[in-house]
């Protein structure tokens, strides 16, 4: 398989991205992204704190709107604003780093809420759904606890589980190991490597180098609000193009040897 | 001090204290239940409402808050039937505890709303949840568990307060005990016992808030 470090196949698009700005009042976030991912794509976005990578996977699913340029998700435009935004939301999944488990309900109740809200299920085929989901992120004998029954590891799996209760084809991540212990990181990982190994389109915004190395097919570096370079993973960690990757590697990288 | 207690003409009026006593009991769980709809309605509408909404719903809450409730009981029994509204007296007593409770209650619900951390509904967002989707079930619950102490203070207030609607004689306990006192002469026999029965409600209401609560709105713990 060859991997473009830019375009994909052109039938095959489901994220694109044109000089895309985003200001925070005078203060620009995001300068003119231009970025288009291939189904079945996996892309690691790393960078410092700061430099936009959250806010750009956020306007995918306009958490955050953009002021200028065109976000279009499997072909259709998409605005904060625009009605149905729901109905483009509800294909694309996103897990949070402080995992956004809603309090009141179970584990199970997590996992079947917007499934029967949203997509009209019924709750006999949303709870076998949910069942499978939590199965595939190996905690079934959670389903009916709360989620402040759980620990960290636990409740990002839960939530993975709930987003895809909603069989999205998109699957965001934002910084979903920065919030737990050490010893969390690799379970949560390895239902996100599952994940990868079925073919979901994801984005993952993270420092976990090792997962990128892993399962990224590009990985993006993000300064200052720029995408600054794009690269296979085997490029990306051992020839890095520009002085700011070699240099955020250098940092990141010695900053794991000192754990 | 040579008052010779009596109360058995009080006593001998009890089907009157006991009708005064269900009439309050009503009239205040009625206005407990529709000042709760109001409530929540108002809070959704303060703040996620388009402006003019926010604007008539904060003057709604400022009017309220700073009139007395005689005045406003007085405006709705006697003022609005020259604007062509008349209402029985129980009727226009439950609107002006509804109006009253509902103006504290948007508040009260606001703040709960107000505590609900952002990711909340940016989750319910990510899953394609609508916004009245994403008040009904994921905010609603969490932001009334959070104020529910304030909340049920704030209806006990109320119930208390449907005293002051005897002014226009509501047939509730106040007014009832008024009618007593009038023809027996018995003033402390009568508001003692009706002491007793205002007591008698605050438990019941404390007790049954406190049923609701381990129904429906317990938190999960570790």
């Amino acid at each position: 398989m060859t991997i473009s470090a830019s375009t994909p196949a052109a039938g095959d698009v489901m994220i694109e991205m044109r000089q895309v700005d985003k200001f925070y009042g005078d203060f620009q976030v995001l300068r003119n992204i231009d970025l288009t991912v291939a189904r079945g794509e996996r892309i690691v976005v790393c960078g410092p704190s700061g430099s936009g990578k959250s806010t750009l996977i956020r306007c995918l699913n306009q958490l955050e709107e953009h002021q200028a340029g065109e976000i279009v998700i499997e072909g259709k435009p998409v605005h904060a604003s625009m009605r149905g935004i729901d109905l483009v939301r509800r294909e694309i999944g996103m897990v949070f780093q402080s995992f956004n488990l809603f309090p009141h309900l179970t584990v199970l109740e997590n996992c079947t809420l917007a499934p029967m809200k949203v997509r009209g299920l019924g709750k006999a085929e949303a709870e076998a759904t949910a069942r499978m989901y939590l199965e595939r992120v190996h905690i079934p004998e959670q389903a009916l606890k709360y989620p402040i029954q759980l620990s960290g590891g636990q409740q990002q799996r839960v939530a993975i589980a709930r987003s895809l209760c909603m069989n999205p084809k998109i699957m965001l991540f934002d910084e979903p190991t920065s919030a737990l212990d050490p010893e969390m990181v690799a379970e949560v990982l390895d239902v996100m490597v599952e994940l990868a190994e079925s073919g979901m389109t994801m984005l993952v915004v993270t420092h976990e180098m090792g997962f990128a190395r892993k399962v990224a097919d590009r990985v993006i570096f993000m300064d200052a609000g720029e995408i600054v370079e794009v690269a296979p993973p085997e490029t990306f960690f051992s020839n890095p193009r520009s002085e700011r990757t070699r240099k955020f590697l250098g940092q990141i990288l010695h900053a794991k040897q000192q754990h | 001090m040579s008052y010779e207690f009596d109360f058995a003409d009080v006593f001998a009026a009890w089907p009157e204290l006991l009708q005064g006593l269900l009439n309050t009991l009503w009239l205040s769980a009625a206005a407990m239940a529709i000042g709760m709809v109001v409530s929540v309605a108002g809070a959704l509408g303060k703040t996620s409402g388009p402006k003019w909404l926010r604007w008539i719903i904060d003057e709604y809450i400022e009017l309220i808050r700073n009139t007395p409730f005689l005045i406003q009981i007085f405006m709705i029994y006697f003022g609005l039937p020259s604007m062509g509204l008349k209402f029985s007296s129980n009727t226009a007593a439950l609107i002006a505890l509804v109006v009253n409770v509902g103006a504290y209650g948007i508040e009260i619900i606001r703040a709960g709303i107000e505590s609900i951390q952002k990711g909340q509904v940016e989750a319910g967002k990510s899953l394609g949840m609508r916004p009245l989707q994403i008040f009904r079930y994921i905010i609603l619950k969490p932001a009334i568990q959070a104020v529910y102490p304030s909340l049920t203070s704030q209806f006990i207030l109320l119930m208390l307060n449907t005293s002051v609607c005897s002014a226009i004689a509501a047939s509730e306990l106040t007014a009832v005990a008024g009618d007593i006192q009038s023809r027996t002469f018995r003033s402390f026999e009568v508001y003692f016992i009706v002491t007793c029965m205002y007591l008698g409600l605050s438990i019941f209401f404390w007790t049954a808030f406190a049923g609701i609560e381990r129904s429906f709105l317990r938190k999960p713990t570790r």
